[in-house]
């Protein structure tokens, strides 16, 4: 066990202060959502992922972090098979979700239950409501106020309820950023995914609608499994309960992010936590 | 890149401006520029000047007189402009679903190079001379109208005034069944362009939530290229209104106002084209001339109003 | 009800993509059908005759089309000798010389040029050229076509030399060389393809157009020495024979369409290879 030169305080980067239920002592087997196994990605002839293993945690926050092009993008694109749009993608292993090979399933159905937000916001050129129910309408068939209930509570669920309230129908892009942001999430929710895959989702944010966004993705986790790929990682430490750092390709560790910044097992880890690359 | 080149205040320009050399070749070149515009308006003073009889006589009342009697010297531009809009309209509303279906195939579905490839073939349509079509029309279109289809259509759909009176294959259905091949190519390639500069990340934004591909490229993709389409769209119909030979090949040519498209009809082109080297006298000649003024007029708002359409999808594209 | 739906979603995709499918197939399948049928329909009639001889007297059986194929040369040749010049120049000043508001306008009206209906150009030149010489000519064919190739060839050259990298021309600017000279010895020089292209595709456009011609270059069943005297050309006899009552003319109609598309089709694959030859090359660097 390779105990870390720097502690956690050293490094800079602050824990927040553990719940009660946090702090019972963690069983180190939990209820996988996902469980990822042997799992090859290629570009072409240019492999991505390198023989990843992994369980992703039932109705928690796991972070993926690394240095840029270490394949934490790609991992999460195959967790929704989005990797599907790009010709000569390929992947090779098994994802179970709930059991269940997500390879061997309908894309369609899996998609609805296993939810993206993606890097820059990208609301379609409707109204905000029409956004919303977007998936709800290809999903469903639903009477208007039954559409007009779920809209209702999928913006609520963002935390953007109040703030748009007023103007349902006016377009999108009227929105400030991290406003759009919020509600490319609250489009995301509006077909109930058990699984939420937020790629660097504030990337493109100043820092208050970025906290907003991780306040928002705390409260989602008791109904939601999260996993959100990071750079940022004060944001892994402030939201995550679990964290998986990736190198290359190579899904390096995983753990309880509190013993990812405090006790890393691996080197590489440790160095990347510390700030010695990356 | 260019651009920082030019609009470099004034240094570039003063110093080497000085170079008389430099000036002879501007001049030389702003010439043959200036050459260009001088001769598009000249096309217009001819149009206008040489269609002065005509217009002094008839004045606006050409365009809603019916009447077209070279032997008494009245001319009426009615009959033209019905025949060429309905056709040119009928061709549209026939020809945008199948164009807009294939360019949805072309960038939706189609891996890229067969897209590339097959996308070429269709280009490639554009490139037949307007009178292969014509005679292709003839020969296989127009008797397949006359045996099968205007049969079909009047036994079926008789009740219809559209589909009514006598059935010779030539008419405005020919017309318009012609010019719609004919605009194929131009709707499929440049709504294609428009789907293809639709950025992904709308895409695979619908996807994410769990649309079939279907349902993404219909209700996400297809209406964020809608005003390319669209541009599309109004250029097939710029091009339809103009086209000349193929039309004339198998309209009928008969100056008639009629609600049925088995009728035979008149285009302005088609008038144009075959009465003009037998024009009897200079009021007949100048009353064709002014047809020409008409045509050129709707041909250029309709040019004018597809570049604005298109202009405004790479605007889009770019303010995102 | 949740899997009836889903069930239903699946089909629709996959039945309006067969659609798509198909109408993409119908509208390539028309290109190879016109190709095929004018080779069963004209192939036959095409002969050595074809080629060499005049027009028989109406009536009479045999001849070919001799005068138009020359004539259909001549008038191209004209048009490329003045339509691609006045575009080349004129696209070296959109390119290098102009300031903003004038070259936007040049563009602008060049693409309305660009657009007027072929008819309404024949009627141009049938005022301007036509009138004053009292008499249809070849010359006044060419120039019809002359007038269709200027827009082409202006946006071709305008695309290529905007192209050619900033940086060759601002080595040869800090070497001194003045500005015409750097015009004219480095960016020109490297886009030579911009002249070829550009006249491809002229010639591609106007080499099957009929209706400038009807009454510019008008029609001829004999030779036509020079240039001021009217003059046969392939897609008018095309024209004319397809539409005549007799059965021997119609079937040399076949055979001229068949050569008239042959030539378009070599013409446009051949411009689209250079254009593609070029993208590679740059891409490839």
């Amino acid at each position: 066990m390779i105990v870390g030169q720097k502690t956690i305080v050293e490094s800079g980067i602050t824990l927040p202060p553990l719940a009660e239920a946090d702090m019972a002592p963690k069983p180190t087997s939990f209820k996988p959502k996902l469980e990822v196994s042997r799992l090859n990605f290629f570009y072409g002839a240019q492999q991505a992922l390198f023989d990843v293993n992994l369980k992703i945690p039932e109705r928690r926050v796991t972070a993926l972090i690394g240095p840029s092009g270490c394949g934490k993008s790609t991992f999460l694109r195959t967790l929704n098979r989005m990797y599907e749009v790009v010709r000569h993608a390929r992947a090779e292993g098994e994802v179970l979700l709930d059991g269940e090979n997500i390879l061997a399933m309908d894309v369609v159905e899996l998609r609805r239950r296993v939810g993206m937000v993606f890097q820059k916001s990208n609301p379609f050129p409707k109204s905000i409501f029409d956004n919303v129910a977007y998936g709800l309408r290809v999903n469903h068939r639903m009477s208007r106020g039954e559409l007009a209930d779920a809209v209702e509570s999928s913006l609520k669920r963002a935390a953007l309820w109040d703030e748009v309230k007023d103007q349902l129908h006016a377009p999108a892009w009227a929105l400030s950023g991290g406003q759009q942001q919020r509600l490319c999430i609250a489009r995301a929710l509006a077909v109930n995914p058990e699984v939420l895959l937020l790629d660097e989702p504030c990337s493109a944010l100043d820092p208050i609608a970025t906290a907003k966004i991780e306040d928002l993705l705390f409260s989602l986790k008791d109904n939601c499994t999260i996993v959100i790929v990071t750079h940022n990682m004060q944001q892994a430490a402030r939201v995550a309960q679990y964290t998986g750092f990736f190198l290359m390709g190579k899904l390096i560790e995983f753990d309880q992010t509190e013993v990812i910044f405090t006790r890393p097992k691996m080197k590489e880890t440790e160095d990347y936590i510390t700030g010695r690359f990356g | 890149m260019k651009a920082q080149l030019q609009s470099r205040p004034g240094w570039l320009q003063r110093v080497r401006k000085q170079n008389p050399a430099d000036v002879a070749a501007h001049l030389f070149t702003l010439a043959f520029a200036a050459g260009v515009l001088v001769i598009a308006v000249l096309l217009v003073y001819e149009l206008y000047a040489a269609s002065s009889l005509s217009r002094k006589a008839f004045g606006w009342s050409f365009l809603l007189s019916s009447e077209w009697d070279p032997v008494q010297d009245k001319f009426g531009a009615l009959p033209f402009i019905y025949g060429t809009v309905v056709t040119s309209v009928l061709a549209l509303l026939l020809a945008a679903p199948v164009g807009i279906a294939a360019a949805i195939f072309l960038a939706e579905l189609a891996p890229p190079k067969i897209s590339d490839s097959l996308t070429f073939v269709v280009e490639l349509l554009a490139a037949v001379p307007s009178v292969i079509y014509g005679l292709l029309a003839i020969f296989t279109m127009v008797p397949l109208l006359r045996e099968e289809i205007q049969p079909f259509l009047q036994k079926h759909f008789g009740f219809l005034p559209f589909f009514q009176g006598p059935m010779y294959g030539v008419g405005i259905l020919a017309a318009s069944l012609v010019l719609a091949v004919m605009i194929l190519p131009y709707i499929v390639s440049i709504s294609r362009e428009a789907l293809l500069a639709v950025p992904p990340e709308q895409r695979e934004a619908a996807l994410a939530v769990g649309a079939t591909r279907w349902e993404a490229a219909w209700q996400v993709v297809t209406p964020y290229a809608g005003l390319g389409i669209a541009g599309s769209i109004f250029l097939a119909l710029a091009r339809a209104l103009g086209e000349t030979m193929a039309v004339t090949m198998v309209i009928g040519n008969a100056p008639n106002i009629s609600a049925s498209l088995f009728d035979s009809g008149y285009s302005i082109a088609a008038v144009i084209a075959n009465e003009f080297t037998e024009a009897t006298g200079d009021m007949h000649l100048s009353a064709l001339i002014q047809l020409g003024l008409v045509l050129f007029g709707i041909t250029i708002v309709m040019n004018a109003i597809a570049r604005l359409m298109l202009a405004a999808t790479t605007r889009k594209g770019q303010a995102r | 009800m949740k899997p009836n739906l889903h069930l239903w979603r699946k089909a629709v995709n996959y039945l309006m993509f067969s659609l798509a499918g198909l109408c993409t197939l119908a509208t390539v399948s028309v290109l190879f059908g016109i190709l095929g049928f004018l080779v069963w329909k004209g192939a036959s009639s095409i002969n050595w005759d074809f080629f060499t001889q005049l027009p028989k007297p109406v009536g009479e059986a045999g001849g070919g089309m001799a005068n138009a194929i020359v004539g259909s040369f001549k008038l191209v040749l004209l048009a490329a000798a003045v339509g691609v010049p006045v575009g080349f120049i004129s696209g070296v000043y959109l390119a290098e010389f102009g300031g903003r508001k004038f070259p936007a306008l040049i563009r602008y009206v060049a693409d309305l040029l660009n657009g007027v209906p072929s008819i309404v150009i024949g009627i141009f030149i049938y005022a301007l050229v036509v009138m004053p010489m009292k008499r249809f000519s070849t010359l006044a064919g060419g120039l019809a076509l002359a007038l269709m190739i200027v827009p082409v060839t202006m946006r071709t050259t305008e695309q290529f030399l905007r192209a050619v990298p900033d940086s060759l021309r601002e080595a040869a600017l800090a070497l001194g060389a003045s500005k015409w000279r750097m015009v004219a010895t480095v960016v020109i020089p490297a886009s030579l393809h911009a002249v070829l292209t550009g006249t491809l595709l002229g010639v591609a456009r106007v080499a099957g157009e009929t209706a400038p011609l009807l009454f510019t270059a008008f029609n001829n069943r004999f030779w036509s020495p020079g240039w001021d005297q009217p003059t046969a050309s392939l897609p008018v006899m095309v024209f004319t024979y397809a539409i005549a009552p007799y059965e021997d003319w119609r079937r040399q109609a076949w055979a001229a369409g068949l050569v008239l598309l042959v030539s378009m089709l070599a013409l446009n694959i051949t411009a689209h290879r250079i254009l593609s030859l070029r993208m590679a090359r740059r891409s490839g660097r």
